[in-house]
């Protein structure tokens, strides 16, 4: 099962655990429906509909409102050291949330003591964090755009905020950066660069590369990262490996959007529409692709 | 090491006697350094919204770089605004600059700005804002729902309502947006 850890734009939500479904374009959980514009709701949506394509169960969120004061966000850090380690998710998703060095740490320890390690992505707040705090290597994913991925690789950057200039221009020179993210040990044992083009590397370099179909309009539209990461971890939960995962939800990630005729002006809400199609069309052309091989 | 010993340290090339004539001030969250700098700005001072250095990063933080013969006048007029700082500090080791870099990006229609890692989308001819995208920390969600459909002329800016180094950063990608766009 899978479970997705962040924050809802709305300083009145309270601390909610439960399951997560989707109703009329709207999150819900535990009878508090919220709208998806970007952000954690974004990534439970496009979760939420990799799971009903599929046949799965709906995804766990464990949600606050906060809308940047950090509230929320420590009371959802205290929330979870107290009761994470009774769960036994397969995968964990941390998302929006304010970036608290010591809370990100002691929820690591939490998670040590779970019976059996669930799968850990970090996209967001909690990417800055993890590398913040020197633990980049106890993840197993993250999804950062290709300014994130230089902020990885700035090993004196605590924010992407400081990310120094020299890195900033090499954005043309991902693979370059991937690497300096592994030698300086800011990295989890996967990245997942989301891009013009998707590189998904590990500490070997570039392993492979999703450039197709292209919109170059998706860079503006606030929420297309968060769907990629909600797809790859719903793909992880349904039992595809994290590498099969990643390049099966970039795909789909990007047919989805292509699908909905994007404009700098769309809003993530009318790409997440088409995940299921374009989610069927790509397992369709592997199926095929295993048929052909066969 | 208690707290702020660090800052003692001694360089033999005269670094220390260069930089102390800066302090830096240390607020409870970035909040506050947000409106600790809109005051001290409007009131005329020379200062710096500058990354703290590592013994006293918590996560999420910005401090405020300011002359530090002023020190005093400055404190005061920070209690006044119920704005105080933890700290007042001097400066003895490099701090970290924000980044400075835009990308541009000009869909025709759209124009897009980027600073750090925050981009914002305006339609040039009506200078609506059209989408807020990027950034991590939980201000971001909440400054798209409030600036997104707005005009550049009535939205409010990041910094009146954003709280954190995201929010920062998108106050820097609607200046340059403003300059661009309004000719400011």
């Amino acid at each position: 099962m899978l479970a997705v850890v962040g924050t809802i734009p709305a300083p009145e939500f309270p601390l909610l655990a439960g399951k997560v479904t989707l109703e009329n374009g709207k999150i819900s959980i535990q009878g508090r429906s919220v709208a998806v514009n970007r952000g954690t709701p974004a990534l439970l949506a496009a979760a939420a509909k990799v799971g009903e394509t599929l046949g799965q169960e709906e995804p766990f969120g464990y949600l606050v409102g906060d809308i940047g004061r950090g509230e929320g966000s420590q009371q959802l850090y205290k929330y979870l050291a107290k009761h994470l380690s009774q769960t036994d998710f397969h995968i964990i998703a941390f998302h929006y949330i304010q970036p608290l060095i010591g809370w990100h740490n002691r929820i690591l320890s939490v998670i040590k003591k779970m019976n059996k390690r669930p799968i850990l992505i970090a996209d967001a707040g909690y990417m800055y964090v993890a590398k913040m705090s020197g633990r980049a290597n106890a993840y197993d994913l993250f999804t950062p755009d290709v300014g994130e991925l230089a902020f990885l690789a700035d090993e004196v950057a605590p924010h992407p905020f400081y990310t120094r200039g020299f890195l900033l221009h090499e954005e043309n020179h991902v693979p370059d950066l991937i690497a300096r993210v592994y030698a300086h040990g800011n990295a989890p044992q996967y990245l997942l660069v989301k891009g013009s083009k998707d590189y998904f590397a590990n500490k070997d370099g570039v392993q492979a590369i999703i450039d197709s179909p292209l919109e170059e309009t998706m860079e503006a539209i606030g929420g297309t990262g968060d769907t990629l990461t909600g797809i790859v971890a719903a793909l992880i939960a349904s039992g595809l490996d994290i590498r099969e995962a990643a390049i099966t939800g970039s795909k789909v990630n990007r047919l989805a959007g292509s699908y909905a005729h994007p404009t700098p002006a769309t809003q993530v809400r009318e790409l997440i529409e088409y995940i299921p199609r374009a989610l069927e069309e790509i397992l369709s052309e592997k199926q095929e692709e295993k048929h052909e091989q066969g | 090491m208690p707290l702020f010993q660090f800052l003692k340290r001694k360089e033999p090339n005269g670094a220390v006697e260069e930089r102390a004539e800066r302090g830096f001030l240390v607020f409870e969250n970035t909040s506050e350094v947000i409106q600790a700098e809109n005051l001290l700005k409007k009131k005329g001072w020379e200062i710096r919204v500058m990354g703290p250095p590592p013994e006293i990063r918590s996560g999420c933080d910005l401090v405020i770089e300011f002359p530090l013969i002023e020190e005093l006048k400055i404190v005061k007029t920070l209690q006044d605004a119920e704005i105080p700082p933890l700290q007042a500090v001097p400066v003895t080791s490099p701090l970290l600059e924000p980044v400075d870099l835009f990308r541009i990006k000009d869909f025709g229609r759209y124009l897009m700005v980027k600073a750090a890692n925050m981009k914002l989308t305006v339609d040039k001819k009506s200078l609506t804002i059209v989408n807020i995208s990027g950034g991590g920390c939980p201000d971001v969600p909440y400054l798209a729902e409030q600036m997104v459909g707005k005009s550049l002329n009535e939205a409010p800016s990041p910094r009146e309502i954003g709280h954190t180094l995201c929010g920062y950063a998108l106050q820097l990608a609607y200046e340059e947006m403003r300059r661009r766009c309004l000719q400011l």
